[in-house]
């Protein structure tokens, strides 16, 4: 099976879902002329020419609505972020618009629109660019969110998540963008809303997404050394949750790590939390750990910012404290 | 906040307690564990140890006071904390639960040492106790110190404080539920005692219900393992068996076999051994406290227990030993008797009795046995019957030993001779059974050196 | 004042003159006006009466822009607009009945009664919504502009939004890429004075604010809210520069509101006079229409009561309708919040 960058799984499947459809197309800073500030969309201006492949100002909230008018009216918009946190700059079309239309219009409006663009830290770039907002537009019915870990994920769910006539909002993350991983050559689907268990173990679950995908299987294969496996559920999508998958697991191994970028207050986390204890409480052999960044703006300083991020270190000590074993 | 001082139930069958001596004063700082009093139990005297910090404020029983289970005797808070309301409610005992009422108070201890040879415990009064046996199983810690990752058992006792307050996981209190453990049996071997999976798989490994399962000596720590025995349904025969009988004689259907012994070779191993020196002496009953042991481990049939529903069968021998005090008996055990050595089954044996009479016994030192023997030759008696144990199979009963005319090939001859009787649970041993028991036995003692084989 | 302008004023003057001889036409006009004007009058009542809840922004004293704008489109291009919707709602020609029934929220609103006063849309006439948040929907109707040009059709879409909105950002960034991108958008600002309870002159920095259109190299104009000829001639202008050149347009209207901002609010008071509203009433815009038509002998009084006894009764059947359709059942709480199809 070949084995491609995120980055290009990305765009492979924006490419071929607008070679399928033509009222798909793409708008964002950058996009076009640019090939992409993270070159997803590298080649596409030539292969689709400027109608689709659409260069905007800087003018977050004035693209965006711009993608939601266009869905409103019957085309299939991906709209990059060039990051999430500009997004916020966005969040009244993708909340107050995107969101809501189809309710507020009692089903007459539906918005099939992908807000996509990398989310949570990279490295050293401080405060106002180093944000995971998972949390923030999972809170809102009508939204749904993916946060895909591995290249084959990113093309799978990013291609449901152009077909579905919700808006989605995609989160990718610039620390994911060069990390490979096999990707069939021929067209697949991951559907929204199914988490996948990306490794088998009895003893403890890490409930987790995206980037912190990789944390925990690197967790789990330094565990497994001590003789400790690890279930770690990769939720993919983080709404419409895969409140099932969970409890499989949980009920198998009564101990859950949940690992999240974001911060704790409010966190996927907490939400992951809520859903074992109504569904596992009996099976829950020790309190939920959950990991997640420090309660702080990310500093720049690198020390600094290793203390503030999540990383390899505290899931395995996490998984340590919820087995008892410290 | 402040903390209520509860007379604890500090042996697994304590129902009340008297108050013996208070060992702090109103006004003096006291920390968590730290002891605050004396309580005389039914068995022993116990320290009843301070459950939180502060100053203790009020000694709400008086020295010498009996009070049930769960009465407060006393307030711990801060020093200018208003206590008014606590001990307002003083004299009666905390609604807990599970905490027994005075009138299940089980009389004990009127039974003297010459007239019955083992005293009653809280099983033989199970149709009045509010527990069930299983429950009782796990008052005991499983853990030893430094026996893995379990967390120090609270001083002065396994025993929850009166409030039935159990920590515990959920998914704890669902297997506990489904096994019919009660948690309160179970030691928690997570963060502040939790109760966690391990504990109850633990604790239903160990058994339901045997005390002797998780007991311990202070000198011979034991673990509950698994393979300490195995459990057999009952067959019909022995269902018919126990129903007939147990309706003929009472809920214990016994039975008596009495032997006697030639001590001839035990007398002379004796005495060899003390020419050695006298760290090298042994008594009479050492030797027959290690021949019964030893032959129990090659009985498994009548180291058994009685379960109602089943009987289990102890792979491991912990031979409870009757010692007569001035206030009754009590039955201290020495822990898998039958892999000790003479040297140490005879120290134990002298400590155990020293310390029972002194009533300094420790709950797991006087619970768990599998098997029971009392010996009242020391007082002339030249045999005896002794009641049963329950849930044991047996007891032996030993006499006095004597020189004897006896007949040996035909020849009289003058032989140090012992009397046993051996009282057998007819539900779980028949005549046979028992018999070859005895003949085991006869075999060990009359060849001590089997012992050392 | 810039040429452009100038110049589209004059055009505008002309061509209207010429439409106001139409009898036939304007008797429609009037009709579309009163028939706002009777069902808003009983929007209040049923305000009153607690048959609709919520806010309730009122449009009387505003419906020559409405009607005067909306009769120059096709029923294909596109209309979109703020929370004070009824009146577009009604004159884009949906029906009295399911407006009246998704304002006493109930199962045959257009939305189900799950918008409410604020969010009227229909896919039957291309109703994209009434928005409540100022602002936001402008942006959307740049994205409508950017569909049509991308599927290469010749309909417009008409944004109507308060004089308040200029000053959000959303609106700069909507009408510069409008301007940038040539979109068939035509921005219709209906400067009825007051942003709520603050003066335009209190809060833009610049009064005559169709010049912002300047900023985006965007034809602008300006014109009389209150008649609906002039309403009609210069949107008529602005939807022709769209269809035609795909040029986007940014026209304020001046008119009045003659209701408090929202039912929950005061008519007149400590941000505008009495006297003021008493002096801009006296150019109702269904009075500067009947008048007209009066003096140019097309409405006898006797025709003009006729119209009002029909209206009315019209407005009576959708508060019957509105009151006699059944509330969603609670089952409904959760349809409509995803669309459960793919492509």
């Amino acid at each position: 099976m070949p084995v491609i960058t995120y980055r290009d799984a990305l765009g492979a499947a924006i490419r071929e879902e607008m070679q399928r459809d033509d009222r798909v197309f793409l708008m964002g800073e950058e996009v076009a002329v640019y090939q992409g500030a993270y070159k997803v969309s590298k080649g596409f201006l030539q292969e689709f020419g400027e109608m689709r492949v659409v260069d905007t100002p800087i003018t977050e909230l004035g693209f965006a609505g711009v993608g939601v008018g266009a869905a409103m009216v019957g085309l299939r918009p991906v709209i990059e972020f060039m990051t999430w946190n500009f997004a916020l700059l966005a969040l009244d079309q993708v909340v107050n618009a995107a969101a809501k239309m189809l309710y507020m219009s009692g089903g007459q409006y539906k918005m099939p629109i992908v807000f996509r663009g990398p989310n949570g830290a990279a490295l050293q770039l401080s405060a106002q660019h180093s944000q995971a907002w998972e949390s923030w537009l999972a809170h809102i019915p009508g939204l749904k969110v993916i946060a895909p870990g591995t290249p084959y994920d990113a093309k799978g769910l990013l291609k449901s998540a152009i077909r579905d006539d919700n808006p989605v909002c995609v989160l990718e993350g610039e620390m994911l963008y060069n990390t490979k991983g096999e990707v069939p050559d021929e067209e697949y689907l991951i559907p929204l809303g199914k988490a996948e268990l990306k490794r088998e173990g009895e003893h403890c679950s890490i409930i987790t997404h995206g980037k912190m995908v990789l944390v925990a299987l690197q967790a789990a294969d330094q565990l497994a050394k001590e003789g400790i496996n690890i279930d770690v559920v990769d939720l993919r999508t983080i709404r419409p949750m895969d409140v099932e998958a969970i409890g499989e697991s949980v009920k198998k191994t009564n101990r859950a790590v949940v690992l999240e970028e974001g911060w704790e207050m409010c966190g996927v986390g907490a939400q992951v939390v809520d859903y074992i204890q109504r569904d596992c409480f009996d099976y829950l052999d020790a309190p939920v750990v959950r990991v997640h960044q420090a309660d702080t703006p990310m500093p720049y300083a690198k020390g600094l910012e290793k203390a503030a991020k999540p990383d390899l270190p505290k899931a395995i000590a996490a998984v340590r404290k919820v087995m008892y074993l410290d | 906040m402040a903390t209520k001082v509860f007379m604890e139930a500090l042996s697994p069958t304590m129902e009340e307690g008297r108050l013996v001596k208070w060992l702090k004063n109103e006004g003096d700082t006291v920390k968590s564990g730290e002891a605050l009093a004396e309580v005389e139990t039914d068995k022993a005297i116990m320290e009843l140890v301070a459950r939180g910090d502060g100053v203790l404020r009020k000694r709400l029983i008086n020295e010498g006071d009996t009070a049930p289970v769960g009465t407060l005797a006393g307030v711990i808070a801060t020093a200018d904390e208003n206590i008014d309301a606590l001990v307002a409610g003083a004299g009666a005992p905390a609604p807990a639960a599970g905490a027994p009422t005075p009138e299940k108070v089980v009389a004990t201890q009127q039974e003297t040492a010459g007239a019955s040879s083992i005293p009653r415990r809280a099983e033989e009064s199970q149709g009045e106790a509010s527990t069930p046996p299983q429950q009782k199983v796990a008052a005991t810690p499983p853990a030893s110190p430094g026996g893995g990752p379990a967390a120090p058992a609270p001083s002065g006792g396994n025993i929850q404080p009166p409030t039935g307050d159990v920590r515990s996981s959920p998914l704890a209190r669902r297997l506990a539920s489904e096994r019919g453990l009660d948690l309160h049996s179970v030691q928690g071997s997570g963060p502040n005692g939790r109760i966690i999976k391990r504990d109850i798989e633990a604790a239903a490994a160990a058994g339901a219900a045997a005390p002797s399962a998780a007991a311990v000596t202070p000198s011979a720590p034991v673990i509950p393992r698994e393979g300490d025995y195995h459990d057999e349904p009952l067959t019909s025969i022995r269902k018919t068996i126990a129903r007939r009988l147990g309706e003929s004689i009472g809920p214990i259907p016994t039975f008596y076999l009495t032997a006697e012994f030639d001590l001839t070779r035990v007398m002379e191993m004796r005495k060899a051994m003390t020419e050695l020196g006298d760290q090298f002496k042994v008594s009479v009953n050492d030797v027959l406290l290690k021949a019964t042991a030893v032959a129990l481990s090659q009985h498994p049939e009548v180291n058994a227990h009685w379960l109602n529903d089943k009987i289990r069968y102890h792979n491991r021998v912990h031979l409870g030993m009757a010692v007569a005090t001035d206030d009754g008996l009590i039955v201290p055990v020495i822990w898998d008797a039958d892999r000790k050595r003479m040297s140490e089954i005879s120290r134990e044996a002298k400590e155990l009795a020293k310390r029972a009479r002194e009533r300094k016994l420790k709950p797991e030192e006087f619970t768990g046995s599998t098997f029971s023997v009392s010996n009242l030759g020391m007082f002339g008696i030249d045999q005896f019957t002794a009641i049963i144990n329950p849930p044991e199979a047996g007891i032996l009963a030993i006499g006095t030993s004597e020189e004897k005319l006896v007949v040996v090939n035909g020849e009289p001859v003058v032989r140090s001779r012992v009397r046993v009787t051996m009282s057998c649970d007819h539900r779980i041993i028949d005549g046979a059974v028992g018999a070859k028991f005895l003949q085991t036995l006869r075999r060990l003692i009359e060849n001590p050196l089997m012992l050392v084989y | 004042m810039t040429a452009t302008r100038t110049e589209k004023k004059r055009k505008s003057d002309s061509a209207a003159a010429t439409q106001q001889g139409d009898p036939t036409l304007n008797l429609e006009l009037l009709r579309s006006m009163l028939l706002q004007r009777r069902f808003e009058e009983r929007c209040a009542e049923a305000y009153a009466l607690g048959k609709i809840g919520g806010f309730c922004h009122l449009y009387i004293g505003q419906e020559a822009v409405s009607t005067g704008a909306l009769s120059m489109l096709r029923p294909d291009d596109y209309v979109i607009t703020t929370y004070r919707d009824h009146g577009p709602a009604l004159a884009r020609g949906m029906t009295p009945r399911a407006v009246m029934a998704e304002l006493f929220g109930r199962q045959d609103g257009c939305a189900r009664g799950k918008g409410g006063s604020m969010h009227m849309f229909d896919t039957n006439t291309n109703f994209l919504g009434g928005h409540g948040i100022v602002g936001g929907h402008v942006p959307i109707a740049t994205g409508v502009g950017f569909a049509i040009k991308y599927r290469g059709g010749d309909q417009v879409i008409v944004c109507f939004m308060g004089e308040s909105v200029v000053n959000t950002g959303a609106f700069h960034e909507a009408l510069n890429m409008a301007g940038l991108w040539k979109l068939p958008c035509v921005f219709i600002i209906e400067n009825n004075r007051y942003g709520m309870g603050t003066a335009l002159e209190r809060a833009s920095a610049i009064h005559d604010i169709y010049e912002r259109g300047a900023a985006y190299n965007m034809p602008r104009n300006q014109c009389d809210g209150q008649d609906v000829f002039a309403v009609r001639q210069a949107v008529g202008e602005a939807v022709e520069r769209a269809r035609k050149e795909q040029i986007p347009t940014l026209l304020e209207v001046r008119t009045y509101r003659f209701m408090g901002h929202s039912m929950s609010d005061a008519v007149s008071g400590t941000y505008r006079p009495k006297s003021e509203l008493e002096e801009y009433m006296k150019r109702d815009p269904i009075t500067l229409l009947r008048t007209h038509m009066q003096e140019a002998g097309q409405l006898t009084d006797e025709q003009l009561q006729k119209l009002d006894e029909e209206l009315k009764a019209i407005v009576q059947d959708s508060w019957d309708f509105a009151e006699s359709s059944p509330e969603l059942p609670v089952e409904a709480l959760y349809e409509d919040v995803y669309a459960d199809t793919t492509t």
